[in-house]
Order: C-alpha cells, then structure tokens, then sequence
C-alpha cells in the first residue's frame, strides 16, 4: 500500500532559502499507524504536513546528488514532449527509517522531471518494481493532463484531476496489477473526466 | 515548469483574510444551491480547494458550506468533478466530517469510494472506520451481484486492517476469505460485453463476446488471471484484480503466527499431517476451513501466474508487468510456505524451474531477490541445495548492475534483511564485500545508511584487514566504476564524446584502457575477497586517478568513508584478537600516507585513525612494544608532522603513556632511551630558534605532547632527567621568540612556557614525578583524561604550588585537560 503521494519543486524557488522545496500537490491515503489517536485532527494534520515537508525536501536533496553525480544536462522538454521529458527523467529509492506517522522503514520513490517530481511513500516490503511502474503511468498522466512542461498553473488550479487520476490508478493506495487493457479502460474514463 | 505565477497564487491562497475567505464560502454556498452545475462553480470549488490545502494548519469553513458539501459528495446524481472536489475539500478542512459521513454511507460504488476516502483520511482511530467496515462487510455477506459491491471494496479493506488489523473478527475474516476465493479462483472466463457492440449491420452471432487470451495473443485455456487480456472486462475479472493485488498484505495479516489466536494454531499443529495429504489434491480443497481454502487458491493463482510469465508479450507494458507478477507471486509463495511447511515441496520444482530460466538474463535481475529470499527460508526445509543460487547473486549482480539504483536499494535491503542468516550459512557472503561495496561507491549518499548497519556483518576474520583497505579505497572504487562505465559506452575512435567529457576525465579512461594499469583496475574492481589484502602498486592507482578526485561521485564516497570506518573500528576492536590487532595499527601507520587525495579526505581519515589508534594502544598496550620498530619510524621522521600533525601528535602520545615496564615486562631502558632519542632530537629540529626561522607550521599542542611525553620516558630511566631539563629549559627561548611570538596566541606561548616550567620542577623530585606522570591502574581510566578535578595539568599544578608556596592556579588551556 502507498502512504501518499506527492508533487514536489526540485528546483530553486524565489521565496525559498536553497534546499527548500514547495509542495504543489499532497495526497495522503489514510492512518497507516493506529497511533495517531493521542492528537486532534488539527494536529495530525498539521504533523502530517510537516512530515510530507520533511520527505519532499529529503527527495530534493537525493534529486540534486543524483543529477550532479551522473552529470550530464538535458535539453528541457515543452509542452507536447511528455513522452521525452519521461525518458529523460530520473529516478531513485531510498528509505525512511524511523518516522513518526510513517510505517517504519517505508520507502520513498522519486521521479524527478526537469524541475519537479513525483514522489510515493510506500510501506516496507512493498512491490517497488510495480511500485515504479505505477509511479511512471501517474507521472505521465500528470504530465499530460496538468500541462506542467508549459507555465500554467493547472497544478493548483486543477488538481481534482490527479485526485481522479489516482482514484482509478492507485485508489486508496492500493497498487494494481493493470495489464495494458485493463490500463486502457482506467486510461479512457480517465480521459472523459479531463474532457468535461 | 514552474513559473512565478504559480508562486503568487500559492501566496495568495495562503494569505487570503478569514473575512474575505467567509465571504467566498457564502458565494460557493448559493451556487452549490442552484439546480444547474455551471464552470463558475466548479472554477470556486477548485479555488476553494486550493486555499484549503495550501497551508499547513487546518482553515475552518462555515459550517453549512460543509454539510452542504457532504451532501454533494453523497449524491450519486451529482458529476463526479463535484464530488472530487468535494471530497478534497472537506478532507483538507476543519471541521472534521467524519462522524456525519459515516451515518449513512451510500450504496452506489464510486460515491462510496469517494466518501471512504474521507473517512480514511480524517479517522483518528478504529471506532471512526468502524462503520465503514460494517457497511463494507454487509455488502460482502448480502450476496449482491459484483456490479453492486464497491469496486474498491478491497483497497478500503485492505487500508482500513493495515491500521487496525483487530478491526475484523475472526468470522469476518472468513467470510472475506471465502469472497476472496471466489474472486481469485472463479471470475468469468468469458469478456465483457463490449461497449461498442459492432453497430447497426452486426447480428447476434457477432455480438458475442470474444474468448480472453494471453498475453501473447493465445487463447486462455485456464481460469482468469491479473495475465489475461480482453476487450473488456466483466465486474468479477476487476475483482480478480483487486483481489490480487492486495493478497499478499491479506495473508501477511491474518495468515501468519501472531495474529491467529493460539486455539487455531493448535488446530493447525494437529491437522498439519492432514494438511499435508489433502493440499495435495486441489479437488478435495472445499473441505479446508477458509483461510487454508484461499492459501491453497493464493498458492495455484501464483503457480500459474509464474507460468504465465513465460509468455512472449506482445505489449511492452505487459512484460513490465509479467516481471511484478513473477516477484509477487514469488512472494506470496514464501510466505505461504512459511505458514504450511507441506506446500514447500510443491512450490520448489515451480521456483527452480523459474530460476534457470531467470538466471543469467540481466532484464529479470530484480526477480532473483525474491527467488533468493525463497531459497533462504525454504532450501533447508526441501534439503535442496542452495549454493548456485548465492554464488550467482554476489558474484554476478553487484558487479555488473551496481548503477541501477532500484537493484541496488532492493538488494542492499535483502542483505540487511538476512544478515545473521547469510553470515551463517552463506559461505561467499562475507567473501563478497568488495561485490557489495560497489552498490555503496556509486550511490554513496543513498545506501550510507544501510551500510553503516551492513557493514558488521560483512567483517569476517580472516578478511578484516582487506576489508579494511577497501574501505579506504572506497573513493578509488567510485572513480574505477566511473570510467568503467564510459569505457563502455564510448569508443575510443569516437573521439567527439571522448573529448566532450574533459581532458581529465579522458586522460583517466586513457589510462583505462592501457594494458599496463589493467592488473590495478582488475584488482579494485574485484567481485571477491582473498586475493590480497591491498597491492604495492596502490600509489600507482592513486596518480592515475587523481585527476578524478574532483568528480562529485568521488567526493560523496570520500564523505561517507569516515563513518564507515567508524562503524568497522568500533566492531572490530570488541572483537579482535592480539594478531589483529597488531595488524590494524600496522595499516594505520601505513596508510596514513597512501590516500587517494581528495580534499579534506585526508584530514578526516587522520582524525578517525587518531581515535582508534588509541583506543586500541588502551585495549593493548604490549602493541607498542610489538611494533616499536615501526612507531619509532614514523616518531623519528619530522617529515610527518607536516603532512599528518594530528595522527603524530596521537602517536607521541600513546608513546609516552604506554611505553613503560608496567604495561610491558619487555620494555627495556634501551628501547626507552632509543626513543627519547628519536623524539629529543624532533623536538630540537623544529624549536631551534634561529634568524632565518620561518613561523612554526605545527600547533603548540605538539610542542606540549612531546615536551610531556619526553618527561614521562624519562622518569622511567631516571637518567635521562637531566637531558629532558636542558631540553625544557631551552622551551622558552623558543617560545618568546619572535616568528613563534608572532604566530601563536599569548595564552598559547604561556601555555608551552609554563607547562616547560612545571616539568622542571617536577623532575627535580623524581619519585614524585614517577607518581605523577606514570601510568598507574587508574590511569587508563578515561576519567585522568576528562575530568578537570581529576586530570594531570590540575594535579601538577598542585604540586607546584605546594612546592613553590604559589596560592595561584593557572587556567587550564582547552587541550591542557586532554594533554596528560
């Protein structure tokens, strides 16, 4: 099961001290501890934010040590090169440890997409290979649907559509095993939710 | 991507007034009233929900705005763009909804979802999911046809029992086992029917529903799984895959020791010799209680799903998936035999058969952890052999797949996983460490973690010491990695690329490439231990490097290399005997001056060796005595003191607190002089006071240490007092002189000045100087060395007041504590 979901700056941000990072889009798919009960909701929210903060700016900094370390530029993808942005983007894992409203030990997957990414919190011993996959398909149809390779802001504006998105893709965080028809169906009503 | 405009509308979101935010409430409340759903109110719904979720503490929406929001997110009439938002909404908002969305859950699938997802969001404990699962529950035992249940019955059961596994009794959890088992094992075989029936002209006979086949094309000839592809899909076939996709964490729940309550597991006990005849035949299964119903049902689905996996898929995206399924199914076998020991014998003839087709191809290496992990837990229980499958694992996958960073984070966590295991009964495991280390030269800030709890299972005895080299060639490692990889990547004749990467980078793979460097590249990217502990060309290997010593790669391992060694001292140390011991100090006195030179490398390593060098003089004393022809080799040489100051100071001083008749019956007055002498003339070298004398380049710390350690030898051959007084006397000269008045501080020259002094005048009284400055048993105790009321400095001032009738103390200098 997926903890949450995230959409994250990986780039500078003005109004952020270096290293910081802005949380665009959070989904969070329910108690995954019973230890919650000793707060308000306002406070499990607020700690959960915070916590979410916390593995964005973790996945920023994994983001930039890659991209130094494997060292080459690339040429930044526009609107109508999804498909490229995806091929270029890169990806990694690593895992949490002791976390406070986290499972212990879940794993963190990243995709990073010139300056943003896409993050899972996963529960340990989770399928991470249908984990990826899963990541890639929600990425592209982030990509597509939100226009983030353009400067608008639908990330913001309109982001009941990742929560439709991840409604068919990932509902409640459960990953799927979707064979290429069964992703064709979700993919359709997926398409006639946009279109409305 | 993300432009400036975006930034402002966050800002604005967060900083709108409470006013103006009630105010825009109120308008979204009329509009949610009118009959028709218009772009504006959907445009506020979105702003709505932007505002609501762009900060962190939670915003309070006008009561009646809620409820009417609840109400649109309980009307199945209502589009589901309204309900998303709404759903959003109230999630991201106070007041909680909790409690009012649960009193009358509504029947319809896609409302329920959207409701359970608030539910889920928002519950606190299990008393708020408590509804929820009844009405889930309910839907299950009331016998509706698929198309009513809840598509995502199962992905809310499945969140709901990883929070609150109690939540379900044990009738319950049979009455989902056995829907899970109808779903697993006995959805349609037939499509759905098709959306788009073939139009006018098509008759009956056409419209019906095409058969499913494989995922190479071939028609299924047996029953449905996630592998079988149609045109479209009936409601139970979606339950099949709902159904699999969350069966593993069902059967980690309540199929394994600790949530079954002792009076089954008794049943199973007794019954498992009745298990054993009947799970082998799957016709007779109908007479197992539930749970060992969809174990059996689980086992075959995964049986056939492997077989499935052989299939040559016509879809990129089906291999993708045919991989997950192959390392789920895998999964799901381990645990179940994990549970009924009587399946092992069944599953291993699958497992093997899968592993001779996997092995070998690079594509599937992220499946042979799985299989390995089966191995593991089983191969003793089959009595099958399990050495092929760990030789291919450690020799072959780290070596040729260290860059894929999903394989090294699966496999580092195998290990972690099955340490004490693998160190026990895997032979090349701990051989493997260089294999290993590969994961953690190329991803150094990524997999520190794991290694630093890997890493002590990894130390073997006789490996320690090529272990430890290793660990300092870490950075060595990285760069060979590096190259290796261009070198296959780019030809040499391809010179454009060649080039592009710069000159130091093409000069490194230059030297790559040539015959005469391939034995120092073959030996640091060894898969295997034993071959050596390090090679005498080591400095060779450095030169060529260097000019990768500034790639970021190497920097990050260079960084993590100190707190390697940190964790490998540590464990070490507990356990090593004499030899090793003696064994360790000789590689620290080596390889203090052959690192690979990356900044700061060097003075980080220094000051971990300082420690240990230390640490292990206290565990060991006689190691000074073992190895005095060494440490008075590298004592003797001024030459050291400027390349490595912190590491000599650490030597002087474990010299002058350790080398002494009372730790070592073979210290003799000969091997104290020898090294009085040594240190005697390093101290005249580089305090001689002349008129072209250049700023001491070393700290006054030096000079203290080895002013105290040549006391301390001579009070134990008493007749070197009087050199060590004629040497002391000349200490102030050499501190009030000008280039060193210039370059030390006042407090540290008086420092040096009155330590000299009180050396003096304790030598004057030689049997209270051998009280003062040698070793006694309490002297090894870290409390002479921390504590101030307790330390040496204190206790010789005393003595110099007491014979100087001074009523002063001086204060003690930060290193006057430490410096006894």
């Amino acid at each position: 099961m997926v903890v949450c979901f995230l959409i994250h700056t990986v780039c500078p941000v003005s109004a952020l001290s270096a290293g910081e990072t802005r949380v665009l889009y959070a989904r969070v798919f329910g108690p995954e501890t019973g230890d919650a009960c000793d707060f308000t909701p306002e406070q499990r929210r607020l700690m959960q934010k915070e916590r979410l903060h916390v593995v964005a700016r973790q996945v920023r900094s994994a983001v930039a040590l890659s991209r130094e370390a494997s060292g080459g530029s690339s040429v930044e993808a526009v609107l109508g090169e999804e498909a490229a942005a995806l091929g270029e983007a890169d990806s990694g894992v690593f895992s949490l440890g002791n976390a406070e409203l986290f499972p212990d030990r879940s794993v963190v997957l990243w995709l990073g997409v010139q300056s943003l990414a896409f993050t899972l919190v996963c529960r340990p011993h989770e399928n991470l290979l249908l984990a990826e996959g899963t990541l890639r398909n929600i990425a592209r149809h982030c990509l597509e649907e939100l226009r983030l390779l353009g400067p608008g802001a639908e990330v913001l504006l309109k982001s009941d559509r990742v929560d439709a998105l991840l409604h068919r893709l990932l509902p409640h965080g459960q990953l799927l095993f979707l064979n290429h028809r069964f992703t064709l169906a979700l993919d359709k009503e997926i398409a006639s939710y946009v279109s409305k | 991507m993300y432009a400036a405009a975006t930034e402002s509308l966050i800002k604005q979101a967060r900083e709108i007034k409470e006013e103006e935010l009630q105010r825009f409430c109120g308008r979204i409340f009329k509009q949610l009233h009118t009959k028709d759903v218009s772009g504006d109110t959907v445009d506020s719904l979105q702003r709505l929900n932007l505002i609501v979720s762009a900060t962190k503490y939670a915003r309070e929406l006008p009561s009646d705005l809620v409820m009417k929001l609840q109400t649109v997110l309980r009307s199945s009439s209502c589009p589901e763009q309204l309900q998303v938002l709404s759903s959003s909404i109230i999630r991201e908002s106070s007041p909680p909804s909790v409690h009012s969305l649960c009193s009358d859950p509504s029947h319809d699938s896609r409302t329920f979802s959207y409701v359970a997802s608030v539910v889920l969001t928002q519950a606190g404990n299990k008393e708020d999911v408590m509804p929820l699962c009844h009405h889930l529950l309910k839907s299950l035992e009331s016998r509706l046809s698929d198309g009513q249940i809840s598509r995502h019955t199962l992905p809310i059961l499945s969140k709901m029992i990883t929070a609150y596994p109690e939540i379900l009794t044990d009738d319950q959890v049979n009455l989902v086992s056995r829907k899970l088992v109808d779903w697993l094992r006995y959805a349609s075989m037939q499509q759905g029917a098709s959306m788009s029936s073939g139009g006018f002209f098509s008759g009956p006979r056409t419209r019906q529903p095409a058969p499913l086949t494989e995922v190479d094309g071939v028609v299924v000839g047996n029953f449905f799984t996630v592998l079988c592809v149609g045109q479209s899909y009936t409601e139970d076939q979606w339950m099949n895959m709902y159904t699999f996709s969350m069966i593993k964490s069902w059967l980690l729940t309540y199929d394994t020791d600790g949530t079954t309550n002792t009076e089954s597991d008794d049943r199973s006990e007794v019954d498992s010799s009745v298990m054993s005849m009947v799970s082998a035949t799957s016709s007779s299964s109908r007479l197992l209680p539930p749970k060992e119903r969809l174990r059996e049902k689980a086992f075959e689905y995964c049986q056939r799903l492997i077989e499935q996996s052989d299939r040559k898929a016509l879809k990129k995206t089906d291999t993708e998936l045919q991989k997950a399924c192959i390392i789920e199914s895998v999964s799901i076998m381990d645990i179940i035999c994990g549970e009924d020991p009587s399946y092992v014998y069944r599953a291993f003839p699958c497992i093997k058969a899968l592993y001779g087709r996997l092995n070998g191809d690079l594509t599937y290496a992220r499946a042979l952890l799985p299989i390995a992990q089966f191995y593991l837990n089983h191969s003793e229980t089959a009595a099958v052999d399990s050495e092929a499958v760990f030789c291919q694992l450690f020799s072959h996958c780290p070596a040729e797949q260290f860059n894929e960073p999903m394989l090294a984070f699966e496999f580092v966590q195998f290990c972690l996983l099955n340490a004490s295991v693998l160190q026990d009964r895997v032979a090349n495991y701990r051989q493997s460490f260089p294999n290993l280390l590969k994961f953690l030269a190329w991803n150094s800030s990524g997999l520190i973690e794991e290694f630093v709890e890997l890493l002590p299972s990894l130390i073997a005895p006789d490996t320690a010491i090529e272990l430890l080299h290793t660990i300092l060639d870490l950075p060595c490692l990285a760069a060979a990695l590096d190259l290796q990889q261009r070198s296959a990547c780019y030809h040499a004749s391809d010179r454009t690329t060649w080039d592009q990467q710069g000159a130091k980078v093409a000069a490194c793979l230059d030297a790559f490439r040539q015959p005469l460097y391939r034995g120092l590249f073959l030996y640091i990217l060894r898969p295997e231990a034993g071959t050596g502990d390090t090679i005498d060309r080591l400095k060779m290997l450095h030169e060529i490097l260097a000019d990768m010593s500034e790639s970021p790669r190497v920097v990050r391992c260079a960084q993590v290399v100190p707190v390697l060694l940190q964790v490998y001292f540590n464990t070490v140390t507990q356990k090593a005997d004499e030899k090793m011991m003696n064994q360790m100090l000789l590689v620290l006195l080596e390889r203090n001056s052959l690192l690979y030179n990356i900044k700061t490398f060097n003075v980080e390593v220094q000051k971990v060796f300082s420690t240990h060098l230390q640490a292990l003089c206290r565990l060991h004393p006689p190691l000074i005595v073992d190895q005095s022809r060494e440490i008075l080799e590298f004592a003797s040489s001024p030459a050291n003191i400027y390349s490595k100051e912190d590491f000599y100071t650490h030597v002087v001083w474990v010299i002058g607190e350790y080398l002494s008749v009372s730790y070592d019956p073979r210290c003799t007055v000969e091997l104290i002089t020898s090294f009085f002498e040594s240190l005697e003339a390093v101290l005249f070298e580089i305090t001689q006071v002349r008129q072209s004398a250049s700023p001491p380049s070393f700290s006054p710390r030096l000079v203290t240490v080895l002013m105290t350690t040549l006391a301390k030898l001579a009070t134990r051959s008493q007749d070197l007092i009087p050199r060590v007084s004629l040497c002391l006397s000349k200490m102030r000269t050499f501190a009030r002189s000008a280039p060193v008045m210039a370059c030390y501080s006042e407090e540290d020259t008086e420092e040096i000045i009155t330590r000299a002094h009180e050396l003096i005048n304790l030598l004057k009284l030689p049997n209270v100087a051998q009280f003062v400055l040698a070793p006694s048993a309490g002297g090894d105790s870290p409390r002479w060395h921390r504590d101030t009321n307790a330390s040496l400095p204190q206790g010789m001032r005393a003595v110099s007041g007491l014979l100087h009738r001074h009523s002063s103390f001086l204060p003690t200098t930060p290193y006057g504590t430490w410096w006894t």
